[in-house]
């Protein structure tokens, strides 16, 4: 019986598995001369994972991105790529890794098969496994039939970035860094390197890092943004919408009078109120943007509901207004200026 | 040292399909024939005791002078610029395989540019049917003691001009440095004997000068004697050099 009493706790925590991240920066500082580019940066990227990793210019994505692959040392901290730490065995963590450096640097006089090939030699892929691996990212990038045998500097963009990916994935990396990857790329090159992202999910780990926020919030399964050098926010888009927007915002284009709003709302729930109101428009159709909380999901219905049996208004157009990862963006780099940003503590 | 040879056959395959190489290859066979022809050129106006391939090596730096800056300019330098250097250290490959390989590569280019020069008594003999077959103008002793003289010296002088080149992301800065310090390895040397200083330090050094007077060390190769001491000089800052060109490869990458 007392065994039975004692045993439960120690036999669930031996029986759970330990879930080892393949991506882990614990304080990680990198400091050049009196520039603080990463400052005390914390975070795990778990198995199978694509994340986000989002900054304004000089941020220290890259930075961040540089030590994980081995070119840069850290000032302080730890960085482990599969759990092998980088500063101690670079060798083995590069083992485990994939990397697309920004600007996606290639040889130019090299055909896109030969470069791959030596690529996968260096990478240490067995002999006899290099024609189907290196066959395998091609058909994956899509490099397969046109550009197999091109001369690298005669590709265009689109194809250089498929190659640098290609190169990236060849070893079948755990983790793959890519900075950049959609830089200078044209609409449907994007949506290229978006589908190509996208097959890469749940097998391999892939931090990404980029400006172009639509694509991020299309392909990435939750985002870090990083700020002058700090983990500002990190989470998925709905859960870091709340954070930074706690109240919820709806858009209302009405013809009548809106000041009648300003009695109507308080009605239909506390703290619901206009925050703005357009002009009228040739229709003499009015924009109001009403704001309530967050915490109500059928408030929209009520509001609706609410305009409805008022008599004098013609009701256009009725929407929830849900910001986007660029108005978070905004919001969280916004704050994570200011000093001893309470933000920090937050997304912890 | 595992990527070595996969690194090094990259390179020479790289050599092999450049322009510059090429070019590098025309401009040195050029100016090495015209060399030679003025060597023989001498022996019509005047008598000479040295056999003419001995003359011929006298005058090895006009070509270390351009052909080493622009074999190994480029080699880091470029690399560095276009980011493919980064690229490469992102694999499990070291960084001193990485520079072994752009040296062995640049070396090896270097000896075979020297050794297609070695042609040029055959050339002429062939040309002047009547010469006797022991004629000075193919002195074995002084052929052979001059390539390796050039292989053993060559060693230092492309590690310098890879040394030159991972301090720089700019191949002209690259080239201007390199050429810079074979200028004073090669001459400097050779002035500060011509100077006759007195001061006590020079009276001191003059041992040191002397062991390291590359056109003392010729002479006596392209006579046919072979001393060991120059391979040990040149062996042992060769390793220096591209140890050091590892280190600032590494800093630079890892800065």
């Amino acid at each position: 019986m007392s065994v039975a009493t004692i045993s439960p706790i120690p036999v669930a925590v031996a029986s759970t598995p330990m879930v080892r991240p393949s991506l882990q920066a614990i304080g990680l500082t990198k400091e050049y001369g009196t520039v603080r580019a990463v400052e005390n940066l914390t975070f795990t990227v778990g198995r199978g994972e694509i994340v986000g990793f989002l900054g304004p210019n000089g941020a220290g994505k890259s930075t961040t991105m540089r030590i994980f692959a081995g070119l840069l040392s850290a000032t302080s901290g730890r960085a482990y790529v599969a759990g092998i730490p980088v500063a101690s065995a670079p060798d083995e963590a590069k083992r485990h890794l994939g990397f697309m450096p920004e600007m996606n640097p290639l040889p130019d006089e090299m055909r896109v098969l030969e470069y791959l090939r030596f690529r996968a030699k260096l990478k240490e892929i067995p002999r006899r496994k290099i024609t189907a691996r290196v066959d395998v990212a091609m058909e994956l990038c899509g490099l397969q039939h046109k550009s197999r045998r091109k001369i690298i500097g005669t590709l265009s963009k689109g194809f250089r970035q498929r190659v640098g990916i290609a190169d990236a994935i060849l070893a079948e990396p755990e983790v793959i860094l890519m900075d950049e990857p959609t830089i200078g790329l044209d609409p449907k090159q994007i949506l290229d390197i978006r589908r190509l992202i996208d097959s890469l999910r749940g097998r391999l780990t892939v931090l990404i890092s980029s400006h172009i926020l639509a694509e991020i919030e299309a392909c990435c399964d939750r985002v870090m943004i990083i700020n002058q050098g700090r983990l500002v926010a990190a989470g998925t888009t709905p859960n870091l919408r709340r954070e930074f927007f706690p109240r919820t915002e709806w858009r209302l284009r009405l013809k009548g009078d809106p000041a009648a709003l300003d009695q109507l709302l308080p009605g239909v729930a506390a703290g619901l109120r206009v925050v703005v109101c357009s002009a009228p428009d040739a229709e003499s159709f009015v924009e109001v943007r009403l704001e309530g909380p967050a915490n109500n999901p059928d408030l929209g219905e009520n509001i609706l509901a609410a305009l409805m049996q008022h008599p004098g208004w013609r009701i256009r157009e009725f929407a929830q207004v849900e910001p986007g990862l660029e108005q978070i963006f905004l919001a969280a780099t916004k704050q994570g200026d200011e000093p001893l940003s309470p933000l920090i503590r937050r997304s912890k | 040292m595992r990527h070595y040879p996969l690194l090094l056959a990259h390179e020479l395959r790289m050599l092999a399909v450049s322009v510059a190489t090429y070019s590098a290859a025309f401009l040195f066979l050029i100016l090495m024939g015209l060399i030679y022809f003025l060597v023989l050129n001498g022996y019509n106006s005047q008598v000479e005791t040295d056999p003419p391939m001995a003359q011929y090596f006298q005058l090895f730096f006009f070509p270390v002078f351009f052909v080493v800056p622009l074999l190994t300019m480029k080699s880091l330098a470029e690399e560095r610029r276009h980011g493919t250097l980064e690229a490469m250290l992102t694999t499990p490959a070291s960084t001193l395989e990485i520079v072994l390989a752009k040296y062995t590569a640049a070396y090896l280019f270097y000896i075979g540019l020297w050794a297609l020069t070695l042609v040029f008594p055959y050339i002429t003999l062939w040309f002047l049917h009547g010469v006797r077959t022991d004629s000075p103008l193919h002195d074995t002793a002084s052929i052979a003691g001059g390539f390796l003289f050039v292989s053993a010296s060559g060693l230092l002088y492309i590690a310098l001009g890879i040394f030159a080149s991972s301090l720089t992301r700019n191949t002209l800065v690259a080239g201007m440095l390199s050429f810079s310090m074979l200028f004073v390895l090669i001459i400097a040397g050779y002035w500060l004997t011509k100077l006759q200083l007195q001061d006590t330090w020079f009276i001191h050094a003059q041992a040191v000068i002397d062991y390291l007077q590359t056109f003392r060390q010729l002479e006596d190769f392209s006579r046919g004697i072979v001393d060991t001491r120059p391979f040990f000089l040149y062996a042992s800052n060769t390793i220096l050099v591209l140890g050091l060109t590892t280190l600032v490869v590494e800093s630079r990458a890892t800065a």
